[in-house]
């Protein structure tokens, strides 16, 4: 069985790149509190790479970082470098909008805007000025597909989301997300607001996503983060303590910090 | 027998404490009272207030019955030495005259006797101890007139157009009368329809021929030449028009009515004055009823006539609407904009901490200051500006340069665009977080995110602050005084004229209406039912306003009904 698994591991690895997301030496400020030190780490593509952490550790913050959402909090700046596939996304000449079409973004409680199912999903084409009727249909229809709502909402469209049930809302969020085909998926604790069977289906569609998209998710559950993610970051008071194979950190972890978080030991 | 015993040490505390913990929270109770009831007084002077309002202005509509007096021989309230006087009865109150020798305080009645051209004055003071007697009899007519008011009296006869003479014995009286009546109120529609549309749709050919004229100068022999020959050719359509008024006028003249006065003078009176007539004393509850349903119809749809004291309110309530809808049209594209920059972009700091108190300050700014200012700015200054510039030719005649309903709504526009920006920045401010997040993440632009997702869920609170914005522009009188209102405007701020809408008109407001029937009219008296009236009618109007705003609403809330309102 091992062996099975690490020839799989090296096929996947050969195509895709450990680095896609590379973190170097970031801190981050709000005003004059420093809520993240000096985090270096290396984010691998198409794989799902959970962040775990006691509430307040900064998991949440550095995920916001990735398509610089934190942009919209005034007195906030940060050092060091994040580099979505070799590209410095702090780079001024870099347009914000541009990044965030490459990353799309589900949050912890859901957000879907006050309009239609059909209008939430082809949201982001439509800013981009995509409005070609055949092509919208079409996103529709793939994208609520990707994030297994597609039957359950095919009939009511065009009737307002807010009619949805909480965890169709969380995956017509992540069908919005998967919208416009970004590299990128953050996932900040999507499920938190969840029944164990909605979250099941969101854990089993992540398991689909993988094979299109880099994905990062902020969890709380410890379950969660075994069952799907491949590799898990343990954050602890603004500090990365260990990054490893999931595998690893929940079996053999190295710190004893993170052996007492997943333990229950704290947090 | 122990247990009683046991609880006992423990119970007597107990019960001490709740006691006490009992006083405490009573200790509030006395402020519940308080506010209940302050809003009971405030629920109460409304209330009292509509109520005065409702009841005084439906009862203009409610057509009295007619009381005939018998007075004493040296009773002062005699007129012409005569017995007997009619009137409705408006008031009974507290004689502030009465001495103690006439054995204390006695009561007197305000009696409308109408016959304003025969009697000089509308009403008249009546003793009670001064009345012999009172009967209601039902020979009595009220004839509404064109002019002084109302005539009350007995008829003696009819003659008809085509020469009969009808007594009020014959049984066929009463139709004559009415179909009398019927075609001098056609006729003199024609007549209306005649001066006013045609020969005002001349005058309007001659004025611009006559510019012209004036461009044409000297020089351009040929074009004077055929202006003039259009003139000519207008004159001589105004020419046949006018005799056809003529004509129409004199056959107004042709039926009279005879009747005599409560107090015994004979009178005649041309059928082509009588707008209407009924017999007070013999109505019974339905024909009472269909006559006031008939009166406030008039009241809606009529022009005023009498100095404005008689006749309808229609000019003054389509002004107030037609006012009210354009300020709406200025006031929230410009307060929203202004919101949403002060809110959205602006660095939140010293200075849009001021410029956001400056703008409160704003709406405390007394009303009758934006009047000066909108005199001085829009009229003086746009106005001029505008006329000097497209309408130089009917100068020094202003078009714009004058107060007219573009100047008031922009006035009240200003007046009221703190409303509209404080209540636009509350609702954007409280725009769900996450949904811009959401927006954003989803690679919007901010105005993408604005236009798309915050606008529309501030909409709502955005029209919040237009109701109450609507609320305090249509019930404004000062600054329009000042900017464009008038007592009596000839036309109507949109009318079958080309342009339709005509911007620059002076126009008739409900709340001036007021003002000018109240304390500028010459019968303060025969005015006050009109006040009323009047009143009832704006406060309808704002309701009617606030409630299409509300729906409006309404409805928006049920399409974004994100929890965030």
């Amino acid at each position: 069985m091992p062996a099975t698994t690490e020839t799989t591991e090296t096929y996947v690895t050969a195509a895709v790149r450990s680095d896609y997301i590379r973190i170097e030496n970031f801190s981050f400020y709000y005003t004059a509190t420093k809520v993240l030190h000096d985090i270096t780490m290396e984010i691998p593509e198409r794989k799902i790479t959970a962040f775990i952490g006691p509430s307040g550790c900064g998991k949440t913050t550095l995920l916001r970082n990735f398509n610089r959402m934190n942009d919209l909090i005034d007195g906030v700046r940060h050092e060091g470098r994040i580099l979505v596939n070799d590209q410095d996304i702090f780079d001024p000449d870099l347009e914000v909008i541009s990044l965030r079409k490459r990353i799309g973004m589900v949050f912890q409680k859901s957000n879907p805007f006050p309009k239609s199912v059909y209008e939430n999903i082809v949201y982001s084409l439509r800013v981009a000025g995509q409005n070609n009727r055949a092509i919208l249909d079409d996103v529709v229809e793939r994208s609520l597909r990707g994030a297994a709502l597609w039957d359950e909402v095919k009939d009511r469209l065009h009737e307002s989301a807010l009619g949805l049930s909480g965890g169709q809302m969380q995956r017509l969020c992540i069908a919005r997300a998967i919208a416009n085909q970004p590299e990128i998926l953050l996932m900040d604790e999507p499920c938190s607001a969840l029944d164990p069977i909605a979250t099941a289906k969101v854990e089993e569609l992540m398991e689909g996503l993988k094979k299109d998209f880099t994905i990062v998710i902020v969890t709380h559950n410890m379950q969660q983060a075994t069952r799907v993610s491949d590799r898990t970051a343990f954050f602890y008071l603004g500090k990365l303590i260990e990054y490893d194979e999931t595998k690893r950190i929940f079996t053999t972890p190295s710190n004893r910090r993170t052996e007492d978080y997943i333990t229950g030991r704290f947090g | 027998m122990s247990a009683p015993t046991d609880i006992s040490p423990t119970t007597e505390p107990r019960s001490l404490a709740f006691k006490a913990g009992g006083m405490k929270r009573t200790a509030g109770e006395a402020m519940v009272w308080f506010s209940s009831m302050g809003l009971a007084l405030g629920l109460l002077m409304v209330v009292g207030l509509l109520g005065v309002i409702v009841v005084n202005g439906f009862s203009v509509f409610w057509p009295q019955r007619i009381v005939e007096l018998r007075l004493k021989e040296d009773s002062g309230a005699r007129i012409r030495g005569s017995e007997y006087l009619a009137g409705e009865i408006r008031r009974v109150q507290t004689n502030t005259g009465s001495t103690i020798a006439e054995g204390g305080p006695t009561m007197e009645r305000q009696l409308f006797i109408g016959n304003r051209d025969a009697y000089g004055l509308g009403f008249r003071f009546v003793k009670e101890t001064d009345i012999q007697g009172e009967t209601h009899p039902e020979d009595l007519l009220i004839i509404e007139r064109m002019e002084y008011g109302d005539a009350i009296g007995r008829p003696l006869r009819l003659l008809a157009e085509d020469g009969r003479t009808i007594l009020p014995g014959d049984p066929a009286f009463q139709s004559e009368m009415e179909t009398t009546n019927r075609t001098v109120n056609r006729r003199r529609r024609a007549i209306d329809r005649i001066e006013r549309v045609r020969i005002g749709n001349i005058n309007l050919k001659m004025e611009s021929l006559g510019f012209a004229r004036k461009a044409a100068g000297e020089v351009n022999p040929a074009e004077i030449a055929r202006i003039d020959a259009e003139k000519a050719a207008l004159q001589a359509d105004y020419e046949v028009l006018a005799k056809q008024a003529r004509e129409l006028r004199a056959l107004q003249q042709t039926g009279k009515l005879f009747y005599r006065l409560p107090t015994g003078e004979e009178r005649e009176m041309p059928m082509g004055q009588m707008v209407g007539f009924y017999f007070p004393n013999q109505l019974g509850l339905f024909k009472r009823m269909s006559l006031t349903l008939h009166n406030i119809w008039v009241f809606l749809v009529e022009s005023p006539r009498e100095a404005n004291t008689e006749g309808g309110a229609f000019p003054a309530i389509f002004g107030t609407f037609v006012m009210t809808l354009l300020m709406s049209i200025a006031v929230t594209p410009f307060g929203v904009l202004a919101a949403i920059y002060l809110r959205e972009y602006a660095k939140q700091g010293v200075f849009v901490r001021s410029v956001r108190i400056a703008v409160n300050n704003l709406a405390g700014v007394p009303s009758i200051v934006f009047g000066v200012f909108g005199l001085g700015f829009f009229v003086y200054f746009v106005g001029g500006t505008i006329d000097s510039l497209f309408f130089a030719q009917r100068l020094p005649t202003p078009t714009f340069g004058t107060g007219g309903i573009l100047w008031v709504a922009l006035t009240l526009a200003l007046m009221t665009v703190p409303v509209v920006i404080v209540a636009t920045e509350e609702a954007v401010a409280s725009v769900p977080r996450g949904m811009r997040e959401g927006s954003l993440a989803c690679g919007a632009s901010k105005w993408q995110t604005i236009q798309r997702i915050v606008l529309p869920a501030a909409v709502p609170g955005i029209i919040t602050g237009l109701i109450l914005a609507m609320a305090r522009g249509a019930g404004e009188v000062a600054p329009l005084m000042l900017v464009g209102v008038v007592k009596l405007a000839p036309t109507l701020p949109l009318d079958a004229t080309f342009p339709f809408f005509h911007l620059d008109r002076k126009f008739m407001h409900l709340g001036f209406h007021i003002y000018d029937l109240g304390f500028q009219s010459p019968d303060s008296e025969a005015a006050k039912p009109m006040v009323f009236a009047t009143t009832l009618l704006l406060i309808l109007l704002v309701v009617v306003l606030n409630l299409a705003a509300i729906l409006l609403r309404e409805r928006l809330r049920r399409k974004f009904a994100s929890g965030a309102f």
